[in-house]
């Protein structure tokens, strides 16, 4: 039997074929995220418009002009205020939706598929639901309190107007784009929060009430502070998740009503994009980098250090 | 203090097909320290989790102090219960892990800090108290355990396997400290282990479960010398006890009760002549596993090393078994048939 010599050794051939299934991963991570992001640090160090080829370098220009720009300040405080705000209301609600989903209940099969449906639903699909769910003038929400007698006459809870305008007064629009975030990454939250119960030894929660302790001192005594670097999983994904969110201000309010609910991608995008000055656009959303390189870095030592 | 009533408790699973506890009723008087013994399934542990209120009872009724306590939640019972694990809270410190029972029935702050100190000293854990649960040894772990059981000083004490996951050696010692501490605090104690010597070590009576029931409830030499059947008689002792086909019952001896004799068949002896398969030595004793002449019985005999010295496989020696230490059991029920003079153990 001769011995035919091939080109390439196994392992090399093996060499070859991890890399070309890797390829697409690399093209797609490099192509579609790497130069765009090097793109974004370039322009933002230039004058850049959409209106022509010019570069001319500028520096920190673009952005020392933001922080003179009170809308600019506005979107910052939002985009905190909205992402704090989403967050606290996970975890509170997510905590309570677990602690629900342990107990044995009948038909929890439907309570568990209700609690997950927000996350199936694509986004930008949600949001345009939500759309008409808050809209000024055809809102169900509006209609049901209108049929309970809470809106629409004087002295009512909701006040003496017809509707309530969700999404056109600016303390109400910004609370409405909370209300939507946290529906949607509830159940993201609560997954998680629900596998750290889980976690969580049987037999330390049984000493807690052979000990002596009620539900409420079980539950901040002894199994909320077991959950803290689950509770730091979460913090960080939700941070994430809304602080780069620009799918729901854009389609609910578009930053409206006069920016009251302009957070920072979106307006990265109307100053680039739709205005053209691709230079503050790009300075606008690089704003957005050292505040979540500090939250990942503070919430992983967070989790790191409790790690029993 | 208190004293502890079960009457008829039985606790089921998958709507009462597996009956973990089936129907056991127990007095167990104030002071005492119980051993339940048995198996791994044998519904020892559900049968305390369900005295402690982990576990709900299907049928009967269970009387801490003459209070019917089956309704109770675990913390309204006032005992205190150690896990084979010891459940120490792993972010609080020794000196919180002790301090937690006082602080759910909210006992004054310097109070507490008294108490802590008091049960520190007395499981010498003082210079640990600023520690947390992952920087103790097993042992220490569980000095921490008993002392946040016993810092309220409950009625009741449920221990469950707590020196399983100790080695061998801290075992001893830690049997030793158990006795010495239920004779200076005198609870009510109940002690669930697989492990027969432990049993026979700490309690001052046992109770050998088997499928949820309890087969038999003794002191520790009526379990051992008269079980009330094969299966009592087969579970204790080291080798446990041979058994004999006579007709349609069993004669029963202990390995240790066999013995060499100088001249044949001695009287009030009964005699045994074994074909030897196998001689172990194991430094004290010898053990010697070999076959009844006649039937081919196997039995298994424990004789002191020095008396050993001559026996090798391969031989056909003469054994006896004083006649007056063997038993007799019914072949068919397992039940110990009363010798007369002798009485059946009394629960």
């Amino acid at each position: 039997m001769a011995r035919t010599r091939s080109p390439l050794s196994l392992a090399q051939r093996d060499t070859l074929l991890a890399l070309g299934m890797v390829m697409p991963a690399i093209l797609y991570i490099t192509l579609l995220l790497g130069i765009p992001i090097i793109l974004a640090v370039v322009y933002s160090l230039n004058d850049v418009t959409t209106g022509g080829t010019a570069m001319r370098y500028i520096g920190l220009e673009n952005f020392t002009a933001l922080l003179d720009t009170p809308d600019f300040m506005r979107a910052i405080g939002n985009t905190f205020n909205i992402t704090l705000s989403t967050l606290v209301g996970v975890l509170v609600l997510g905590t309570i939706q677990a602690e629900l989903l342990m107990r044995p209940v009948r038909g929890k099969w439907l309570i568990r598929f209700l609690i997950l449906l927000p996350w199936t639903a694509p986004a930008s699909l949600s949001a345009i639901a939500w759309l008409w769910m808050l809209d000024s003038t055809f809102s169900p929400i509006d209609w049901m309190l209108r049929g309970m007698g809470l809106l629409g006459h004087p002295g009512a809870l909701f006040g003496d107007f017809d509707n309530t305008f969700w999404l056109g007064r600016s303390g109400l629009a910004l609370f409405s784009i909370i209300l939507v975030n946290i529906w949607r990454l509830l159940p993201l939250g609560t997954v998680i929060i629900l596998a750290g119960l889980n976690g969580v030894p049987r037999d330390i929660v049984e000493q807690a009430q052979i000990d002596g302790a009620g539900y409420f001192r079980r539950l901040f005594q002894v199994i909320l502070p077991m959950l803290i670097p689950v509770f730091g999983v979460t913090i960080l994904f939700t941070f994430v998740f809304v602080f780069t969110d620009i799918a729901t201000v854009f389609i609910l309010t578009r930053g409206g009503p006069a920016n009251a609910t302009q957070v920072l991608p979106t307006l990265a995008f109307f100053t680039g994009v739709q205005g053209g000055s691709l230079g503050r656009g790009a300075a606008t959303a690089l704003f957005l980098l050292p505040v979540l390189a500090a939250v990942s870095i503070l919430t992983l030592s967070l989790i790191r250090r409790r790690e029993i | 203090m208190a004293k502890l009533s079960i009457e008829h408790l039985s606790t089921t699973y998958d709507h009462g097909r597996v009956k973990a506890v089936d129907d056991v009723s127990l007095e167990v008087p104030d002071g005492e320290f119980l051993v339940l013994l048995g198996a791994s399934g044998s519904g020892k542990s559900t049968l305390m989790r369900t005295i402690a209120g982990l576990e709900r009872p299907s049928a009967g009724t269970i009387r801490i102090d003459g209070r019917i306590s089956n309704e109770d939640p675990p913390r309204l019972r006032n005992i205190a219960m150690v896990f084979q694990s010891y459940a120490l809270y792993p972010h609080k410190t020794v000196a919180r892990n002790i301090s937690f029972p006082l602080e759910a029935i909210r006992m004054p702050k310097a109070r507490i800090e008294e108490k802590v100190i008091w049960a520190a000293r007395l499981f010498d854990i003082e210079r640990l108290l600023a520690r947390k649960p992952r920087e103790l040894s097993g042992g220490e772990r569980q000095r921490v355990a008993l002392a946040r059981a016993l810092v309220r000083t409950p009625s009741l004490f449920l221990m469950d396997e707590p020196l399983s996951n100790l080695d061998a050696k801290l075992r001893h010692s830690a049997r030793r400290e158990f006795k010495r501490l239920h004779q200076q605090t005198g609870i009510t104690t109940i002690y669930v282990t697989h492990d027969q010597v432990e049993a026979m070590g700490l309690g001052q009576r046992i109770a050998v479960m088997n499928h949820g029931r309890i087969e038999q409830i003794g002191t520790p030499r009526q379990i051992y010398h008269e079980p009330a059947n094969t299966f009592v008689a087969q579970f204790m002792g080291s080798p446990p006890m041979n058994l004999i086909p006579d007709g349609d019952t069993l004669l029963g001896f202990h390995p240790e009760d066999a013995w060499l004799p100088d001249t044949a068949a001695p009287a009030g002896q009964y005699p045994l002549v074994i074909a030897i398969q196998q001689v172990e030595a194991l430094g004290a004793d010898v053990l010697v596993y070999g076959a009844l002449a006649g039937d081919g019985a196997e039995l298994i005999l424990k004789l002191p090393e020095r008396k050993a010295q001559t026996l090798a496989a391969g031989q056909q020696r003469s054994f006896c078994v004083p006649e007056a230490r063997m038993l007799r059991f019914d072949a068919r029920t397992g039940l110990r048939i009363d010798a007369p003079g002798r009485p059946a153990a009394q629960a």
